[in-house]
């Protein structure tokens, strides 16, 4: 499985899904959030491996 | 995706310009496109003083950083709030900007709210009638009130500020949800200088947010990346999630909004009357202008509730 973690929260993916497609899925925008696998930034487009924990870091501040 | 211009695996996708980069050719392309804003809106120049406000978040610290690596003469100003929540938010943003400082031998001024004016902000914000309920309006005019002192008082010729584009359109379209013609007049990447106040720019005002906390990350600027307590239940998060939204179905709809609004109010959509929108008087007690004769809103504030 693929491990997607945001803050304190985690979500599962299938292996061989696009990052998009996953973010998707468990509802967050590409827009919102910076994917790092292995500390290498990635775009969304990148296909997602057996084992892989995506770090996304959330873009949004303000107030 | 691949890098547009080496051919390289891209570590960030801009499709707004129809762009991937890889990290070395992202972090050429945000300075470019930086010195390209400056330039085209005259923000300043390289002969300039320029006072960057740092709060110790991605987007400040960022432009710092690039104003640095341009070679602008640029120091910072933080301001500690006295923010603590049980999180140390202040403490800890304090402590990020004063390491970014200190690692590449910048000069930052730090003003203490407690200090200055007797209270922390979440003390103004409990016992000033501006602040019941609205702690953000208060740090606001706190943070407006000390970033203008300091870069009057150094001699500063510019304040630069982080705001990027999500910042920009998310108050654009909250301006615009209420037609709040006034704030609608003042929304632009140069606010020009008047007497007592320094001309304020936002060199960052056309970089998505998301550009900018890949810039800090593949930089690796060590910034504050937990919210001010304070920021939750905010409206302008939820206009970005809104614009986000749109900007998923809709790619460049945030870019396009925000240029589109500075095109109509340079063509006067919102000029009639700017004159009379524009005239400010001297705060008789700290001298910064203010719209209405009398005591500045700082001035009352303190003035009445501070001790």
């Amino acid at each position: 499985m693929v491990k997607l973690v945001l803050r304190k929260q985690e979500f599962e993916a299938r292996p061989g899904m696009a990052l998009v497609d996953a973010l998707k899925k468990v509802d967050i925008l590409p827009e919102a959030v910076i994917a790092i696998r292995n500390g290498e930034v990635i775009t969304e487009d990148e296909i997602l491996h057996d084992g892989d924990v995506i770090k996304l870091v959330a873009v949004i501040s303000g107030g | 995706m691949k890098c547009k211009k080496c051919g390289q695996r891209a570590s960030v996708n801009m499709p707004q310009h129809n762009l991937g980069l890889c990290r070395e050719h992202f972090l050429e392309w945000v300075p470019e496109q930086t010195e390209r804003f400056i330039k085209k809106y005259a923000m300043f120049t390289h002969e300039e003083k320029i006072l960057v406000a740092v709060s110790g978040g991605k987007d400040s610290l960022s432009l710092w950083d690039i104003l640095h690596r341009l070679g602008y003469r640029a120091d910072g100003l933080y301001i500690a709030l006295g923010i603590d929540e049980g999180v140390d938010y202040s403490v800890e943003s304090q402590r990020l900007a004063e390491k970014f400082a200190a690692e590449r031998g910048l000069t930052l001024h730090v003003v203490n709210v407690q200090e200055q004016t007797g209270k922390t902000i979440p003390e103004w914000a409990e016992t000033s009638l501006r602040g019941r309920q609205k702690p953000c309006a208060v740090c606001g005019l706190v943070k407006r009130h000390e970033m203008n002192r300091i870069a009057r008082d150094l001699g500063y010729d510019v304040l630069a500020t982080g705001h990027n584009l999500d910042d920009e359109a998310a108050v654009l379209f909250g301006n615009t949800l209420s037609w709040s013609r006034e704030y609608l007049l003042r929304q632009a990447p140069v606010l020009p200088g008047t007497p007592g106040l320094a001309r304020k720019v936002k060199p960052l005002c056309r970089f998505y947010e998301r550009e900018m906390a890949a810039y800090a990350l593949l930089r690796g600027i060590e910034y504050i990346y937990e919210e001010c307590p304070y920021s939750a239940g905010a409206s302008s998060i939820r206009y970005k999630e809104l614009l986000n939204q749109l900007e998923h179905d809709q790619p460049g709809a945030k870019l396009a909004f925000y240029l589109k609004f500075l095109d109509a109010r340079q063509q006067g959509l919102f000029s009639a009357q700017e004159e009379k929108q524009l005239e400010l008087h001297p705060c008789p007690n700290c001298g910064q202008p203010t719209s209405a004769p009398g005591l500045c809103s700082y001035c009352r504030m303190v003035g009445e509730f501070g001790g």
